[in-house]
């Protein structure tokens, strides 16, 4: 099993809070990697809001590559981290040669493209690079979005996190999600750690999917070519979060309608009905059939924890006005947020999505049954 | 044998008939049930002359050499009396004292069916026992991150979808512009498949009906029959149980005067339209109904005079191709019906059936394709047409499923598989095989045709004499002295054992893997099978 940590917060934090938060899970996981997800960012990225940010792992060779091809689509570097590492790696982690997280002035001719059109070129950008790397072995590239910081790597998260200095003060963000993996596979491909990227939504899962196949090739038959990768069975939750938002055009709530629809006779007696069983039956090729608990953050800055139907992975979310979090284990929040009121912690259950909003005064719950709000 | 009696070309011994009867003068009570009971008169009484050599015993008396009568059972070998093997002689036997086993070598009556000229025409199915899918094994068990469920205690969703299905974007636009959403049915993916009210007799009808009934009002479960294409029952078609019903209509139009007439009539819609262009056993050949199944009721129900042969023709005559027919006649029964009825066709197992499916798949309202593969059965075909001819379902259903991924419609068409699936017995897997190979249901007729209702026929060339009307089980006979040997409510009770045992052993199967929620169509990474060859052409995986 993998342990999830996700936190939103007023006040930018510095990711190694999470870290913190996955050491003390770390029973949980094996210590064989760690995923970053960051967005809302702080430090020195506040200023460039609209900027968008590269984040990967590059040789020399793939540096150089890099430039070339980003100074060709008329890419500016803008702000760039940069991460001082000993000459010797920690135990367990590989030797890598430039950690990029490299902000972009936009080529001039983009100027003037309308949000949807700057998102889909940053992904085909993101997605071109990656198809370089995979080809040279030169480059891995995590995320290339505004306001979005993404870092990975093999090795136990806290060793990870104190080796490349996450307690820098320039690496802070209000919305940190981070996994500590336990690997199921016997090599390590970055590509297949959490959390996983398309578009501005990311998503990250503790369990196994085990209607991945045809989830898979479900949405590699929707025409949409963010809708690539697949190295791990966890990546389908983004992509068909991505769908559910913005290519239906439906809310978060109905995210859970889509992965694990209702029963029948629920679903009858459901106030939006008509709705719910239409979508059972044209997106029955996206229901999961977990066992999962998704964490996930959307661009709107709100984060979800949303759980599978059939067996529940554990999760809880707990918090105060202001800074909320979702944990695999209930000690991850203690270390986090001691503070808070325990009472209010909620476990959520086969029916129920969390939500905190943009605005992390409050924990939301949805459950599967109620009516659902502003469809469209 | 006489040296002096003719010996024709098809003169044969015993030794040279398929089935041979072995009989037991030592238990034999001479009762005569053996040869009342034998539905070819391939047995009669026998008057055996027998030699008797009295030895004696003192030197002062002859021995002396007498002959003897004795009675019992004659097996004749005339190629028109051939026994079948139905062993009905054996179920009737007080004693066990007659049986009859299958030839130790290749038989010669088979160079013999066809006096007249007719080739020989029987039921049942394809005379070649086994297959590939028994050897199809689920090997992805969950171990690991996702435990396996419990098929006993889980809660499990086994439905599958008949009907058109929009794709997302579509189906919520039509939703919030009151567009046109086509009527898709929630079902059991385990469907009984077209066996006409005419091939089977009134109480396996009626059998197969009561058990479906029970199936949905008292077990919930949503299992749907066809009819074939002989037409529905008056009563049946404006009753409530009319909406488990799937109606075929087919190239020979029978029993259609009949529906037509009774859609005004109707409380419920039917469940679906099939539409049949071709069947498994006989591909590219009509129904086969002869003369002696057409009594009064048949004659009725089907809108023909009585005892007539009825031949259908091998496609829809008023079409002149299956692209016409499948833009026409689709439309034509969804407007009969107001298009809320699933209209789908059912085709043959063919290397064409990748053509046929790209046309569905740019017609709006079919609703499905149902194929059905080289090891169908029937009630009456041609054997040359039901060994020799066809495709296999299983390489035919992924080809139809690879290639609706590739259209990105593999949810749009369900794609349902009929033809030798049960053949050996092993329904669930081989029903969960052609699932996970893409398959959203499959349908089944021999099968519950053998354990609804026992059927003798095997693929080893026994009984199979559907076509004559002389089941010896009743099923698919329209003789009364014949189908009162079965019970139509003892049917309906092996239905019931039937779909309640598959529904568990199909849990059985798809718990270890992980899967609850939904039916794991496509879900081939679970699948592995130890040919090469054989994984290579269905993309799953080689296992040894």
């Amino acid at each position: 099993m993998c342990r999830l940590f996700a936190i939103t917060s007023d006040e930018a934090l510095s990711p190694m809070t999470a870290i913190e938060a996955l050491d003390v899970m770390r029973e949980g996981h094996d210590g064989s990697g760690v995923g970053l997800f960051l967005r809302d960012l702080g430090g020195p990225f506040e200023e460039m809001k609209e900027a968008p940010i590269l984040s990967g792992i590059f040789t020399h060779e793939g540096i150089k590559r890099l430039d070339s091809y980003m100074m060709n689509l008329g890419f500016m570097t803008k702000y760039k981290i940069s991460f001082k590492l000993p000459k010797k790696p920690a135990a367990g982690v590989p030797k890598r040669d430039v950690y990029l997280v490299r902000a972009y002035e936009y080529p001039g001719d983009w100027e003037g493209l309308s949000f949807q059109e700057l998102g889909e070129k940053l992904m085909l950008v993101r997605l071109e690079l990656r198809e370089m790397g995979l080809a040279n072995q030169d480059m891995i590239v995590f995320s290339f979005w505004p306001d979005v910081i993404m870092l990975k790597e093999i090795g136990d998260p806290m060793t990870v996190g104190r080796y490349m200095h996450f307690d820098r003060e320039d690496l802070k963000a209000r919305v940190i999600m981070a996994q500590g993996r336990q690997n199921t596979n016997y090599a390590i491909n970055l590509y297949a750690c959490h959390p996983f990227f398309v578009q501005g939504f990311s998503t990250m899962t503790n369990g196994e999917n085990t209607a991945f196949v045809p989830i898979r090739e479900y949405l590699m038959s929707r025409g949409f070519p963010g809708y690539t990768g697949f190295q791990s069975d966890s990546e389908v939750f983004t992509h068909i979060l991505h769908y559910t938002i913005t290519k239906l055009g439906l809310s978060l709530p109905v995210y859970k309608h889509i992965i694990t629809p209702l029963q029948d006779d629920d679903l009858e007696k459901h106030p939006d009905a008509v709705l719910l069983k239409q979508l059972k039956q044209s997106c029955r090729r996206l229901i999961i059939d977990g066992p999962n608990c998704v964490m996930g953050s959307l661009p709107d800055h709100s984060l979800f924890m949303v759980q599978d139907r059939k067996k529940l992975r554990p999760g809880v979310a707990g918090g105060r006005p202001g800074r909320f979090a979702f944990s695999s284990e209930i000690c991850g929040l203690d270390a986090v947020i001691p503070e808070r009121d325990k009472s209010k912690d909620f476990q959520p259950m086969h029916l129920d999505t969390a939500i905190v909003g943009p605005d992390r005064q409050e924990l939301s719950i949805c459950r599967q049954t109620d009516r659902l709000h502003h469809l469209h | 044998m006489p040296s002096n009696r003719p010996i024709t070309p098809s003169t044969l011994s015993a030794k040279d008939l398929l089935w041979q009867i072995q009989w037991d003068k030592e238990k034999c009570t001479l009762c005569g049930s053996c040869t009342a009971v034998c539905p070819v008169n391939a047995i009669e009484l026998g008057v055996h002359r027998k030699r008797v050599v009295e030895t004696a015993l003192g030197i002062d008396k002859a021995s002396s050499s007498i002959f003897k009568v004795y009675h019992g059972i004659r097996q004749k070998t005339d190629p028109a009396y051939a026994c079948v093997g139905c062993a009905m002689c054996s179920l009737v036997c007080p004693n066990s004292a007659i049986m009859p086993l299958r030839t130790d070598e290749a038989d010669k009556q088979i160079y013999h069916i066809n006096r007249g000229g007719h080739p020989r025409s029987r039921g049942g199915r394809r005379n070649v026992p086994g297959g590939i899918l028994d050897r199809i094994k689920f090997m992805r068990i969950s171990m690991l991150t996702d435990p396996a469920l419990d098929a006993g205690r889980h809660e499990f969703e086994i439905r599958t979808l008949l009907g058109r299905v929009l794709p997302p974007e579509e189906s919520l636009q039509h939703l919030r512009e009151n567009g046109w959403i086509p009527p898709v049915r929630e079902i059991y993916p385990l469907i009984i498949g077209s066996m006409s009210f005419g091939a089977l007799s009134p109480p396996m009808w009626e059998g197969l009906q009561m058990g479906v009934a029970y199936l949905n009002e008292e077990m919930k479960m949503p299992v749907r029959m066809a009819t074939g294409e002989g037409g529905c029952p008056p009563r049946l078609l404006r009753s409530r149980f009319l909406q488990y019903v799937i109606l075929q209509i087919a190239s020979g139009y029978f029993g259609w005067d009949e529906i037509i007439h009774a859609i005004p009539e109707m409380q419920v819609d039917p469940c679906a339209i099939e539409i049949k262009y071709g069947q498994g056993a006989k591909p590219g050949d009509g129904g086969l109904l002869m003369w002696y199944k057409v009594n009064k009721l048949i004659a009725a129900i089907r809108g023909v005079p009585e005892r007539i042969s009825l031949p259908s023709p091998p496609t829809h005559q008023t079409k002149y191709s299956i692209e016409e027919a499948v833009a026409k006649m689709i439309q034509s029964m969804y407007m009969a019906w107001g298009f809320r009825v699933p209209v789908y066709p059912k085709i043959s197992g063919t290397s064409t059936a990748l053509a046929v499916l790209n046309n569905l798949t740019r017609n709006a309202y079919a609703a499905g394709l149902a194929i059905d593969g080289e090891d169908g059965g029937t009630g009456a075909a041609y054997n040359v047409s039901m060994n020799n001819m066809g495709h296999p379902i299983a390489g035919n259903i992924r080809d139809c499923y690879l290639n609706l991924v590739a259209l990105g419609k593999q949810n749009e068409i369900p794609l349902f598989a009929g033809g030798g699936i049960g053949k050996t017995g092993n329904l669930a897997a081989n029903a969960a095989a052609l699932i996970m190979l893409g398959a959203s249901g499959v349908q089944i007729g021999k099968y519950i045709m053998q354990a609804g209702a026992g059927c003798l026929g095997s693929e080893s060339d026994r009984c199979n004499i559907c076509n004559i009307g002389l089941c010896p089980k009743g099923i698919t006979s329209q003789d009364p002295r014949l189908y009162r040997r079965l019970n139509a409510e003892d049917v309906a009770q092996r239905v019931v054992d039937v779909y309640l045992s598959f529904d568990t052993e199909l849990k059985k199967i798809i718990a270890p893997l992980g899967r609850s929620t939904s039916l794991p169509i496509g879900m081939s990474d679970a699948l592995g099978i130890d040919d090469f060859h054989a994984a290579e052409r269905l993309s799953i995986k080689y296992v040894v």
